[in-house]
C-alpha cells in the first residue's frame, strides 16, 4: 500500500472510529439538547471518514464501504486515542477536546498539502470542525476547574500525541499547554482489546451477510 | 437557562418559534441550538431568545361588550358573491 494511501486511511480510520465511540453516547448524554448535539457530531465524523474513505478507495480500487467495513481488526489504522472505550463524561470531553485540538493541527497541515484533492477534503472538513471545536471548548472550559477533568486529560495526553506525526506534535503541546517530553507517545500501529470488541459490533450486520447490496 | 428558538427558514422570511432549548449560557445555547436546529440546512437563521426576556401579553379587558368593533358576526359571503359576479360582468372585453 502506498504512503497515500495509508494516510488516508490512517485519518479516515481515526474519524470513523471516533464517530463510532462517541455515538455510544446517544440517548445517554447528560442533557437531552447534548445528546443531540453530540450525536449529531459524530454523525459529522463518519462523515468525514466516508469522504476520506472515498478518496482511498480509487487509490486501492475498493470502495468506501468496503474499506469502512471488510477489513480486519488489525488491517485499521487509527490511533488508540480513539479506540478506548471510555463511558465516563470527564474521559469523554477530554478525549473530544484532545482530538478536536489534534484534528486541527493535523488538518491546519493537510489543507497546504501539495495533494490539491487531499487539500480539498480537508478544507471542507475543517469549516465543519469549527462547530466541533466550539463545543469542545465550551466543554473544556467549563470542566477545566474539576480535578476528574484535569485528570483525565493528563492521563490521555500519551494517546492525543500519537494521533500526529512527530514534527506536528509541538503545536499540539502549544494549543493544550502541556509538554511533549513529559510523556512517551502512544504510537500508531498497535490496537487495543477495546477495538476489536467495537470491531466485532460495528461490522455485525454487515458481515450476517457477506457481499450483500444493502 | 431557558432559550427560546426562532427559525427563519429562507433568507428574507419572517422568523417563526420553533421550540426551545435548555443550556448553562449563551455559548452553549448556540453550540446546541445549531446541531438541534441547522444540522440539516434547515434554517437561514435562528434568534435565541432568553425565555425571561419575553415579555408576554395574554390580560385582554372587553368589559364593555364592544362587539361592534370586530369583525366577525358580519357575513360577508353574499356580499362578496355579488361583487365578483358585479366584477366578471362589467369586465373590460377585448375589442
Amino acid at each position: 500500500m502506498n504512503e497515500r494511501a495509508q494516510l488516508l486511511l490512517s485519518i479516515a480510520d481515526d474519524e470513523l472510529i471516533i464517530g463510532w465511540r462517541d455515538s455510544e453516547w446517544t440517548g445517554i448524554a447528560p442533557t437531552l439538547e447534548e445528546d443531540v448535539a453530540f450525536s449529531s457530531i459524530a454523525q459529522n465524523e463518519i462523515g468525514h471518514a466516508r469522504a476520506l474513505y472515498e478518496l482511498a478507495a480509487t487509490e486501492l480500487g475498493s470502495d468506501a464501504d468496503a474499506l469502512a467495513f471488510d477489513r480486519a481488526p488489525e488491517e485499521y489504522r487509527c490511533a488508540q486515542l480513539v479506540e478506548l472505550h471510555l463511558l465516563e463524561w470527564a474521559h469523554t470531553i477530554a478525549r473530544r477536546y484532545l482530538y478536536e485540538e489534534a484534528d486541527r493541527v493535523r488538518l491546519g497541515a493537510l489543507k497546504e498539502s501539495a495533494d490539491s484533492e487531499l487539500a480539498g477534503v480537508a478544507a471542507k472538513i475543517d469549516r465543519e470542525e469549527v462547530y466541533h471545536r466550539m463545543h469542545a471548548e465550551l466543554w473544556a472550559a467549563r470542566l477545566r476547574d474539576e480535578s476528574r477533568f484535569r485528570e483525565a486529560v493528563e492521563e490521555l495526553w500519551p494517546y492525543a500525541l500519537g494521533v500526529l506525526p512527530q514534527e506536528l506534535r509541538p503545536e499540539l503541546a502549544r494549543r493544550t499547554g502541556l509538554s511533549v517530553d513529559s510523556t512517551q507517545a502512544i504510537e500508531r500501529g498497535t490496537h487495543t482489546p477495546e477495538l476489536a470488541e467495537l470491531w466485532q459490533e460495528m461490522t455485525e450486520v454487515r458481515r450476517s451477510i457477506p457481499g450483500a447490496q444493502w | 437557562m431557558i432559550f427560546e428558538v426562532f427559525r427563519q427558514e429562507k433568507k428574507g422570511q419572517a422568523f417563526a418559534h420553533a421550540g426551545s432549548i435548555e443550556a448553562p449560557d449563551a455559548a452553549f445555547a448556540d453550540a446546541w441550538a445549531r446541531e438541534q436546529y441547522g444540522r440539516r440546512g434547515e434554517s437561514a437563521a435562528l434568534w435565541l431568545v432568553p425565555r425571561d426576556a419575553v415579555h408576554q401579553v395574554n390580560d385582554w379587558a372587553d368589559e364593555f361588550d364592544l362587539k361592534y368593533r370586530r369583525v366577525d358576526g358580519y357575513s360577508i359571503k353574499g356580499r362578496l358573491k355579488e361583487a365578483r359576479e358585479r366584477a366578471s360582468s362589467t369586465a373590460p372585453v377585448d375589442r
